[in-house]
């Protein structure tokens, strides 16, 4: 069997930062990631991304993870392996893995897991029509394949995917009939509502979708109002004609393989939903096993770079490499909560805070 | 508004007061009277031509604007939470802060560009790119058409993947009304 010193699951910025802190570092790393290129979500995000310019604030997601996918085939000592599925963790710091062909197995003395997050599903009357997409989709299908989802698309969720999913649609020549957002205020970043609004796309807050129309295919839907209870209120109903429901209503952190691996869990509201307990490192409760990006708490790419590099140089100090790693970790943590000092921060921050009182974790 | 009742938003760069977004803001994504207000340049600095207006409201992680001037003009940000700080004064209406916006929240308005007609310069990424001289619909802050625009200058950029910049003249009545614009594409046949 095969070993190497850290084992990077997941080639996402998160992933793609650990491996290169970690490498950087002298340390053997195998970066595994089951899809056959690198970038994670950054590969459909065709807007430019904020931060400040260590983050690579203003340059556009696909060319970030152009820049990190280069970096890491071009740095030495790096078992890249795509089209492959991380199945399991197990005793003796064995990964299971799932190549195209074969079932393999990597002993690993470290594992970072950077398995980003998945789209969260909204109960409707008739969800199951085709016409209804998570905006993962509608991403993929339009920025990656390069196919138009459909003609006119209403988008359920106002945070900041809704806002930039819509604007990608218009760019595409989509057109989008509105945003509906359950809670009375718009959850994305203003920068973003105010380019899809000045483009003519209506944001309905204290809206939400009671059905989707058509029987064979969406053919529309039936908005309705929100009391301030976030009741229904009927007769508030309302159709718009569109043929594609977009579902921007959240993300929950990708931890399958940390539960099995035996990482402590806490649900977190905050983070996203269930996500291991970790310290300042990225280090879960699992002595050997760090955690970095969206699976440690959903975030941003520009927080998921710096705890990936935090995980990777932590992980890579464990196992006794030392060039500069103690200046390179302060410097990351520094930017880190850089990131998170403001109001955009503030829910994170209380979500960090909620996990750590949720005791040691040992 | 009292400084007991402000938000924690409230603080600018280093430490100096500007109140946050407005509920309508929040509520619409269109700014109120008061915001935009807040970040109009003054009366005496519009007649000296082209400046940025920043139409960014609300504390983001986020701060190209402030590293992009070169005239010093856009204050750096002690805290990338900040809201940009603006000096007018130091503003020669370059455009360049523009491109590099990533909310595509700056304007470059010169309301004395020609008698009556004022010059607005606005990020663009849509197909296709206006061609100079062409007359597209010129849309408001929530898309509505306002009136014409005519396009005087198209600023494509040297990498496919920066943002363009459209410069556009309205009739100056329009000059804080117009923030976006209609392409016509043909149809063909
Ligand atoms: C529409 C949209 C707009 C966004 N805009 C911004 C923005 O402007 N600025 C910003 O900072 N962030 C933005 N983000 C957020 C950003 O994309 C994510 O926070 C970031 O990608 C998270 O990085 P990650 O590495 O943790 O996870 P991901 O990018 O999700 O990567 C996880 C990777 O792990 C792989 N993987 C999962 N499980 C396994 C397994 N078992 N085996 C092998 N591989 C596996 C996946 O295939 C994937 O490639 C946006 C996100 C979306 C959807
Ligand atoms: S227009 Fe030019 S001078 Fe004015 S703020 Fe922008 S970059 Fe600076
Ligand atoms: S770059 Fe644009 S969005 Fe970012 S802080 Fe400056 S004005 Fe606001």
């Amino acid at each position: 069997m095969k070993s190497v010193e850290i084992a990077v699951v997941g080639a996402g910025p998160a992933g793609l930062s650990a491996t290169l802190a970690a490498a950087g570092q002298g340390a053997s790393v195998a970066l595994i990631e089951r899809d056959e290129h690198l970038g994670g979500q950054l590969v459909k995000q065709t807007h430019k991304f904020f931060g400040s310019a260590r983050q690579e604030a203003g340059t556009r997601g696909v060319v970030i993870a152009r820049r990190l996918g280069q970096a890491v085939r071009e740095q030495a000592g790096i078992d890249l392996r795509l089209a492959t599925t991380v199945l399991g963790y197990y005793s003796d710091k064995v990964l299971y893995l799932e190549e195209p062909d074969r079932l393999a197995k990597l002993q690993a003395e470290r594992a970072i897991f950077a398995t980003g997050a998945s789209e969260r599903m909204l109960i409707f009357g008739n969800n199951d029509r085709p016409g209804v997409y998570g905006a993962g989709a509608v991403q993929t299908l339009m920025n990656v394949h390069g196919v138009m989802p459909g003609r006119r698309v209403l988008m359920i969720g106002a945070g900041n995917i809704g806002l930039i999913v819509s604007y990608q649609l218009l760019q595409a020549g989509v057109q989008v009939a509105a945003i509906v957002e359950a809670a009375p205020r718009i959850g994305g970043y203003l920068v973003h509502a105010a380019k899809v609004r000045r483009a003519g796309v209506p944001i309905l807050t204290g809206h939400t979708v009671k059905e989707a129309v058509g029987e064979e295919a969406v053919e529309a839907a039936v908005i309705w109002r929100l009391d301030e209870q976030w009741r229904p209120v009927p007769g508030t109903e309302e159709r718009v004609d569109c043929d594609v429901i977009c579902l921007a209503t959240g993300l929950s952190p990708l931890g399958e393989l940390m539960w099995q691996a035996g990482c402590r869990m806490a649900y977190v509201p905050e983070l996203g939903g269930h996500v291991p307990w970790h310290d300042d490192d990225l280090r879960t409760s699992h002595e050997d096993i760090y955690v970095a990006g969206d699976a440690s708490g959903v975030e941003e790419a520009s927080a998921a770079m710096v705890e990936g590099r935090i995980a990777g140089l932590a992980a890579a100090r464990s196992l006794g490499h030392d060039r500069d790693v103690e200046e390179k970790l302060g410097e990351a943590r520094r930017e880190l909560a850089a990131l998170r000092a403001g109001p955009t921060g503030e829910k994170i921050r209380r979500g960090l805070e909620s996990l750590r009182q949720g005791g040691d974790g040992r | 508004m009292s400084a007991e009742t402000r938000r924690p938003e409230d603080r600018g760069p280093s430490g100096a007061r500007r109140p946050g977004p407005s509920e309508a803001l929040i509520r619409t994504g269109l700014p109120s009277a008061e915001d935009l207000e807040r970040v109009r340049p003054s009366a005496e600095r519009l007649t000296h031509g082209a400046v940025a207006v920043l139409e960014c409201f609300q504390r983001i992680p986020c701060d190209p604007c402030a590293s992009s001037c070169h005239h010093g003009a856009i204050a750096a940000f002690a805290d990338i939470n900040d809201l940009p700080s603006m000096d007018a004064e130091r503003c020669n209406g370059c455009g360049l802060c523009v491109a590099r916006c990533p909310g595509l929240a700056i304007f470059i308005v010169d309301e004395h560009h020609a008698p009556g007609e004022a010059l607005i310069k606005l990020a663009y990424e849509f197909l296709p790119l206006p061609a100079r001289d062409q007359v597209v619909t010129a849309l408001d802050r929530a898309g509505r058409e306002v009136g014409q625009a005519r396009v005087v200058r198209v600023q494509r950029p040297k990498e496919k993947t920066d943002t363009p910049v459209v410069w556009i003249t309205v009739p100056k009545d329009l000059a804080w009304t117009v923030r976006h614009i209609k392409v016509e594409v043909s149809h063909g046949a």
